[in-house]
């Protein structure tokens, strides 16, 4: 039986989709089966990032309402033999899913893969909460600024009451993923440091993803960070999380400490 | 070192907790106004000084018939309090307010009577519920406490009006904590903290660490920008004096 992932927010913007694709597609590398299903109905996007827009033709909804068979709307990637997309219907909304569907579709998942990972809309309503209630894991996808961590501080409140695995009495394992981190801003304050935002959200920390031009890149290419600039500061980041993941234990790369002599010169007559 | 907080003319919100009887249709809703009836007439004015509160969340009725409810139950000298369990699609300004997060007590016993004539059953229903059992020796409730050991989140609300709350962890920006007794935070209070919330001008609110949008202690409320900056990131303990609240830095 494989795992099933939420990578949820609260807020949006803050790098889900983005996130749920790397770490999908750093996963597949490590030859593990992998589907990444998009739950954003009615605002999907994780086919835009996955480089598979024009080849959706049945997508979650469907699969729900029994319109077509999860092998029929299941998109194989390019690259990876090992990676699969479940796209979200962009026609519909998220009234569209139900409790029951979304369990059947999911109890089917986990038969074929190792890894299903769900990516949650923004939001606290239906597409977010059905999104999480059959998660073994959560990554709550976080920036380091005031408004997300406390939108991501709710939907760890969530996760512990209204999923399955809380009321059944066991505890979610909850991940925090630090996107868009910028070193020499958190110095300088204008942004929370990586303490600060754990000590609020006291919940372990899965990696720290600098702030890098090379995630807008990949996105606007199609392909997953992890795919397409796999030697770039934010997809070694991701392979790291990754490998965290998978059970390793794997120390956290601090973006901004691991420049040399003259770095560290330059970096502290700059803050 | 001690700090004056409150201006003493504040106004005072207390929050205070009544029994109320609750009474839940069922359909077909012309049965069970048969079937109130037929306990009207076994306990005459059973309602009658009672407050109501009618609970429709297992009924799923349309606003006119909801409506005609509440009608029918007036019109049998039922007065309702409050609505609770109906969609808001479903009220109408004229009704009775929404309520929630109601406690369950334990079920209200209808005493029999056999009237013997109209103007008894007036009086009784004033007497009543049953006096002999106000009449037994009352055994002094016992103080109680709630211990949390996880981190109160953002949009939680822990509410124990029954004593004093304990959390082992911190409370986050936009949660609240609202206690009858004092409350006792081994963390950081970044979000509202409200102590001796029905009338208890004992309470205390202690925090390791504060950084609170809101204390309120026994109705009486200070917001964060009211506080004295020199507070905020230390230990402190919080306590009412009269019509102010007191800030002691703890260590």
């Amino acid at each position: 039986m494989g795992k099933v992932i939420v990578v949820t927010s609260g807020k949006g913007g803050v790098g889900k989709t983005t996130s749920t694709a790397a770490l999908g597609a750093a996963l597949a590398q490590r030859n593990e089966k992998v589907a990444v299903v998009d739950f954003d109905v009615g605002l999907r996007n994780l086919d835009l990032v996955m480089g598979a827009e024009r080849r959706v033709v049945y997508d979650l909804v469907n699969v729900i309402n029994g319109d077509a068979k999860l092998p029929q709307a299941l998109i194989r990637d390019k690259r990876l033999d090992t990676l699969f997309l479940l796209p979200a219907s962009q026609t519909r909304d998220k009234d569209a899913l139900t409790e029951e569907g979304v369990e059947r579709v999911i109890g089917e998942l986990k038969r074929y893969f190792d890894w299903v990972i769900c990516d949650s809309p923004a939001g606290i309503e239906k597409g977010a909460t059905l999104a999480m209630r059959h998660a073994d894991v959560a990554v709550v996808v976080t920036n380091p600024e005031v408004s997300s961590v406390r939108d991501s501080d709710r939907i760890i409140g969530m996760l512990d009451s209204k999923t399955l695995k809380a009321e059944n009495g066991e505890r979610m394992e909850k991940h925090l993923l630090l996107t868009r981190y910028d070193s020499l801003r958190a110095e300088r304050g204008d942004m929370l440091k990586v303490d600060d935002v754990l000590e609020i959200l006291s919940i372990p920390l899965l990696g720290i993803i600098p702030e890098s031009t090379d995630v807008l890149k990949a996105s606007n290419l199609g392909a997953p960070v992890t795919l397409s600039d796999a030697r770039s500061a934010p997809a070694q980041a991701y392979f790291e999380a990754a490998r965290r993941l998978a059970g390793e234990i794997v120390p956290v790369t601090v973006p901004g400490e691991k420049r040399g002599i003259f770095g560290k010169l330059f970096g502290r007559k700059a803050a | 070192m001690t700090k004056v907080l409150t201006d003493a003319r504040s106004i005072r919100i207390k929050g205070r907790s009544f029994l109320a009887v609750v009474l839940s249709p069922d359909l077909p809703l012309d049965q069970w106004l048969e079937r109130l009836d037929d306990l009207a007439a076994r306990s005459a004015g059973f309602f009658l000084d009672r407050p109501v509160v009618l609970d429709v969340s297992e009924l799923s009725i349309k606003k006119a018939e909801l409506k005609q409810l509440i009608d029918d139950l007036a019109a049998r000298k039922v007065r309702i309090m409050g609505i609770e369990g109906a969609r808001p699609s479903q009220l109408t300004p004229e009704m009775p307010p929404a309520m929630k997060g109601g406690k369950p007590a334990s079920d209200v016993e209808v005493t029999a009577q056999e009237p013997e004539t109209e103007a008894e059953a007036e009086v009784a229903a004033v007497v009543s519920p049953a006096p002999q059992r106000q009449e037994a020796p009352q055994v002094r409730a016992i103080p109680q406490s709630l211990t949390i050991d996880e981190p109160v989140r953002s949009g939680q609300s822990i509410i124990f009006p029954e004593g004093d709350i304990t959390i082992v962890g911190s409370v986050a920006s936009g949660a609240e904590v609202i206690a009858g007794g004092s409350i006792h935070i081994y963390g950081t209070l970044r979000g509202r903290a409200m102590a001796g919330s029905i009338g208890n001008s004992n309470a205390r609110i202690f925090c390791r660490r504060l950084e609170a949008e809101l204390i309120a202690i026994d109705g009486i409320y200070k917001m964060a920008e009211d506080m004295d900056s020199s507070l905020r990131g230390h230990a402190v303990q919080l306590s009412l004096e009269g019509e102010t609240i007191m800030a002691d830095i703890l260590f």
